[in-house]
């Protein structure tokens, strides 16, 4: 069947999840049926999924009408490198996920176990199909269609009302943004009254309206993606999820926004501005600086990889405002080597931050907490979870030798690799930029450190805790698939980034692949006395000392060993209490970075009977936007109302005065 | 990769593992002289390694296989930091495996490592000093990061080797940036070798300490790797000033006689910069913990200075 393309391919898979979900509504309480039999089969189908998309990479761009929706409105698709990128991860994160949601969902959790995986399935499904859409009328069906089959995942617990709260804010911000991307495509398609991307492409705007298009998409993929101030919804949502769908919706879901905005400033506008760029970089950078602060001071584990997943989001939407900035002003390489950044960072980001996620929901499982005061000294009781949720959290501290940091790495690179904008302010301000980048990769680290360090080290809090189980065989399949992702990125920079040359060389039209592939094992994008860094190098040599270290201590030496109860200077009435709590390690953030925070405390005196100590940290967003706009909103809703007077005399006399009015006007 | 390399690259490990002791061992001796008290032998750090990996290493019960193993592997990323950091010879075959930020990755490695295993335990002390070494970290980590990329900006490399060779070719020109970089180079090596205006290595409170504070629990050759990987460290960072701000003297590629005479100036410069550590630390006092955040905000705005002026005058 070589006359298949693979377009038909995916659109197979898209058919047979939908198939799968299906099925699931037809066994609507069977767990075992559903979670044994429907899950695994969809996560074999993300493989397939991955797989074609790997094979698509670099062929050409391929197009197929579907006539499904309104009659004279059929579907275009179309799959090129950007969307065979997107599809890679989408796949690549759905395998692991699905694996592990076979084993993760149990009875008694409000939505019945066969509906689950209707939406589940839908919202893969949906999550291709707006990559593939290729005209506005199918992205705004698919997106939609994402959004509402994600918005009943993240409700999965609707018996709880904070989850419902949760999921309607999520609702609301979805819309408002997929509003802004409706209009995006209508100032895009110039009044021609063609919706498609095709004609999108052909029409050159003015710089004005092509600002405003820019604008509004950054608006409608900003709600989605979580950048400032929209991000509100996402710290409220993750958690309320089930952790699959959590992991899901942080991994891919946040990416789709990404490739919308790539999508619509590199390919659908005929030109950037560099003033986007610059405006992007410029919010991107506040998002990462704003979301790793308050990651670090989060007590609640999956709030706080939520935070850590703003801070992702803006480090990759920087660098996409960096690439524009390149792009802009002709400079291919280097805006290739930005965007190079930004897609490692997607696709590292989407590995890591699942297998955070999958971790926080093993965890979850085990304890029935999510509260890291209540949490400690796991790695002894799970140490499999344990020993797979370093990987994850090494990777996103962005340490060497795993993916986040050859992501970081590159996006450095392409920030030092300026030799010279020809526009003086901008080069004055990028190596600063690089130092916030720098600052926001350490804080990163802290965050990890603590997020690890509290759940899964030191004493546990709680006596329940000792009892805790490992993961299951499912659980664990899921896992060390995304493991294994993390490690492939980590330690083969050059292949990958010669895979995904084909999408750089689509959007700026200049690749990074045959500079990576000239230094050989080495990832050198400029040359090797410019920059280098080898992984495997890296890796090998830390291991080698490491190995040569221990066989001369043993060897030298010995290598007895006493165990004893812990030491702590002599002091023996320590107890788990008495260890730093997540508050505690939050402190010195708490400190240096109070203008950040809206803060109550609550702090005992020196007479209190029952001394408390109680710190509650506000998102100020809500108290400067939202709170204020919702205001705004209820007054003039007041307003309407006194329209409303209940009396029928009262609206047969609106009507009287609009028929007096109107009849005015026409006879004028 | 030729046999010079090599045999430079090994040279250079070797004298790195050896060294370092001796460096610290120098520095105390100069700060006991400084401050009037009778000095201990410089080789005392030698005599501490010797007697720790004979002791038997006493764990705590519940201590996890990652307690034990983050010596090991602080001591692998502090060597193979002393490997890639240009000391004697520019030709080192290692040296693209890591440019200047993969360098920081890899202190950033260490540091993650050994505060998880300070957490490990589950102490009050243990608990505190992770939370305080990673507060330093995070504040010194962009500044280095900047007075890195200051010198880089020379070199229109941030391969190490490279900034080296092009640092020491130049003419005796003045660069204004590389003096700013310079000074803020010096306050985050202080801090992030745990020295004294922001954490004191002879303290023994144990409130007051940070780096101390991480290796209570540890004992025999565990610890013993622990401090080996702390002087090379501070071994590493000497090597990085002196690379990039007195960058005379080590050896180009394929020159064995400039390889052999780079050791001996390697040592002299190395105890120069020891009295240079030992007199900053015995002039300043410790500061409060709330303190090193203003400390290292200064080193961070002295390296954009840095990096600014560079820009501006155009180095």
């Amino acid at each position: 069947m070589n006359h298949w393309l693979h377009l038909d391919w995916v659109l197979v898979v898209v058919a047979a999840w939908l198939l799968v979900g299906l099925v699931g509504v037809f066994a609507l309480r069977r767990l075992n049926f559903v979670a044994r039999l429907l899950f695994p089969a969809g996560g074999a189908l993300a493989l397939a999924l991955f797989g074609v998309a790997l094979a698509a990479m670099g062929s050409g761009p391929e197009v197929a009408v579907l006539p499904i929706g309104l009659p004279t409105l059929p579907f275009h698709l179309r799959l090129d490198s950007l969307s065979a990128f997107f599809l890679m991860v989408i796949g690549a994160t759905a395998a692991g996920v699905s694996a592990f949601a076979a084993g993760y969902f149990r009875r008694g959790e409000g939505t019945p176990p066969g509906l689950l995986c209707l939406e589940y399935h839908l919202f893969l499904a949906s999550m291709v199909g707006v990559v593939l859409a290729d005209d506005a009328y199918a992205f705004m069906v698919m997106w939609e269609t994402m959004a509402l089959s994600s918005f009943f995942l993240v409700t999965a617990n609707h018996r709880i009302p904070e989850i419902r709260r949760a999921g309607y804010l999520y609702l609301l911000v979805a819309h408002v943004g997929a509003i802004a991307i409706l209009m995006c495509f209508g100032v895009l398609q110039a009044n021609t009254g063609d919706y498609s991307f095709a004609n999108m492409r052909a029409q050159s705007l003015s710089p004005f309206w092509a600002s405003i298009a820019f604008a509004l998409a950054v608006f409608g993929f900003g709600a989605k993606a979580g950048l400032l101030p929209l991000h509100v919804w996402l710290p409220e949502a993750h958690p309320a999820a089930p952790s699959p769908v959590s992991a899901l919706m942080s991994a891919v879901m946040l990416k789709t926004a990404v490739y919308g905005l790539l999508r619509v400033s590199f390919d659908l506008l005929s030109y950037p501005l560099w003033w986007w760029g610059a405006a992007l970089l410029a919010l991107g950078l506040a998002t990462a600086l704003f979301g790793v602060v308050f990651a670090a001071v989060q007590v609640d584990m999956k709030r706080l990889l939520a935070y850590s997943s703003i801070e992702n989001i803006g480090l990759i939407v920087a660098a996409v405002g960096l690439a524009l900035v390149f792009a802009a002003y002709r400079m291919h390489a280097l805006a290739a080597l930005a965007l190079t950044a930004a897609l490692y960072h997607v696709a590292s980001h989407a590995l890591f931050k699942s297998l955070l996620f999958l971790g926080t929901g093993s965890v979850l499982h085990a304890t029935g907490e999510r509260n890291l005061g209540r949490l400690g000294g796991l790695m002894r009781c799970m140490p499999w979870v344990a020993w797979v949720t370093l990987v994850g959290v090494l990777a996103s501290a962005g340490l060497p030798p795993l993916g986040g940091f050859v992501a970081e790495w590159l996006l450095l690179q392409s920030f030092l690799f300026t030799p010279g904008l020809p526009n003086p302010v901008l080069n004055m301000l990028i190596p600063v930029v690089a130092a916030l980048i720098a600052l926001v990769a350490a804080l990163a680290g802290y965050t990890m450190v603590k997020f690890f360090g509290i759940i899964f080290l030191g004493q546990p809090r709680e006596d329940k805790l000792a009892r805790a189980h490992d993961a299951g065989p499912w659980e664990r399949t899921g896992m060390s698939w995304l493991v294994a992702g993390c490690i492939v990125l980590g330690l083969l920079p050059v292949p990958f980034i010669q895979l995904i040359d084909p999408v750089t060389r689509l959007l700026v039209s200049a690749g990074l692949g045959e500079a990576v592939a000239r230094s050989g094992w080495l990832l050198a994008p400029a040359g090797v006395d410019r920059a280098s860094y080898g992984p495997v190098v890296f890796l090998l040599g830390v291991a080698a000392s490491f190995a040569l270290a221990w066989l001369l201590v043993r060897r030298l030496y010995h290598g007895r060993v006493r165990r004893a109860p812990a030491w702590a200077c002599g002091f023996p009435w320590g107890n788990a209490r008495m260890q730093d709590t997540a508050e505690g390690f939050g402190q010195p953030i708490r400190q240096i970075f109070e203008p950040f925070f809206r803060m109550r405390r609550e702090l005992p005196t020196p007479f209190d009977e029952r001394p408390r100590y109680r710190v509650d940290i506000d998102d100020p967003f809500w108290f400067w936007l939202y709170l204020p706009v919702a205001a705004l909103v209820a007054r003039v809703a007041r307003l309407v109302g006194l329209l409303q007077q209940g009396r029928i005399a009262v609206y047969l006399m609106f009507s009287f005065v609009t028929l007096i009015v109107m009849l005015v006007v026409v006879a004028r | 990769m030729s046999l010079y390399g090599v045999s430079s690259q090994l040279l250079e490990i070797i004298a790195a593992l050896l060294l370092a002791p001796l460096l610290s061992g120098w520095v105390g001796q100069w700060r006991a002289w400084l401050q009037n008290k009778s000095a201990p032998s410089l080789l005392q750090p030698y005599r501490l390694l010797h007697k720790l990996f004979h002791k038997e290493s006493v764990l705590a019960e519940h201590a996890s296989p990652l307690f034990r193993g983050a010596p090991y592997i602080a001591f692998g990323c502090m060597t193979l930091a002393c490997a890639i950091v240009p000391t004697l010879s520019t030709d080192l075959p290692l040296a693209p495996a890591a440019d200047a930020i993969a360098l920081v990755g890899l202190f950033a490695l260490a540091r993650v490592f050994i505060s998880l295993a300070a957490m490990d335990i589950g102490t009050a002390f243990g608990t505190l000093g992770a939370r305080r070494e990673m507060l330093i970290g995070f504040l010194a980590e962009p500044a280095l990061l900047m007075v890195l990329f200051s010198t880089s900006l020379i070199s229109q490399s941030t391969s190490l080797t490279t900034m080296v060779q092009t640092l020491s070719q130049r003419d005796l020109a003045i660069y204004p940036g590389l003096a700013f970089a310079g000074v803020a180079f010096t306050m985050v090596s202080l801090a992030e070798n745990a020295r004294v205006p922001v954490d004191n290595p002879a303290t023994h409170l144990e409130l007051t300490m940070i780096h101390e504070a991480l290796i209570l629990e540890y004992s025999g050759r565990h610890l013993a790797l622990l401090e080996w990987a702390a002087s090379l460290k501070l071994f590493a960072y000497s090597c990085i000033g002196l690379a990039l701000f007195f960058p005379w003297g080590i050896a180009a590629a394929d020159a064995p006689l400039a390889l052999l005479l780079a050791l001996p100036v390697l040592v002299l410069k190395l105890a120069a910069g020891g009295v240079a550590l030992a007199l900053l630390e015995t002039f300043s006092a410790k500061m409060r913990i709330f303190r090193v955040p203003e400390f290292l905000a200064t080193a961070f705005l002295m390296a954009v200075i840095g990096l600014l002026v560079h820009i501006l005058l155009g180095g």
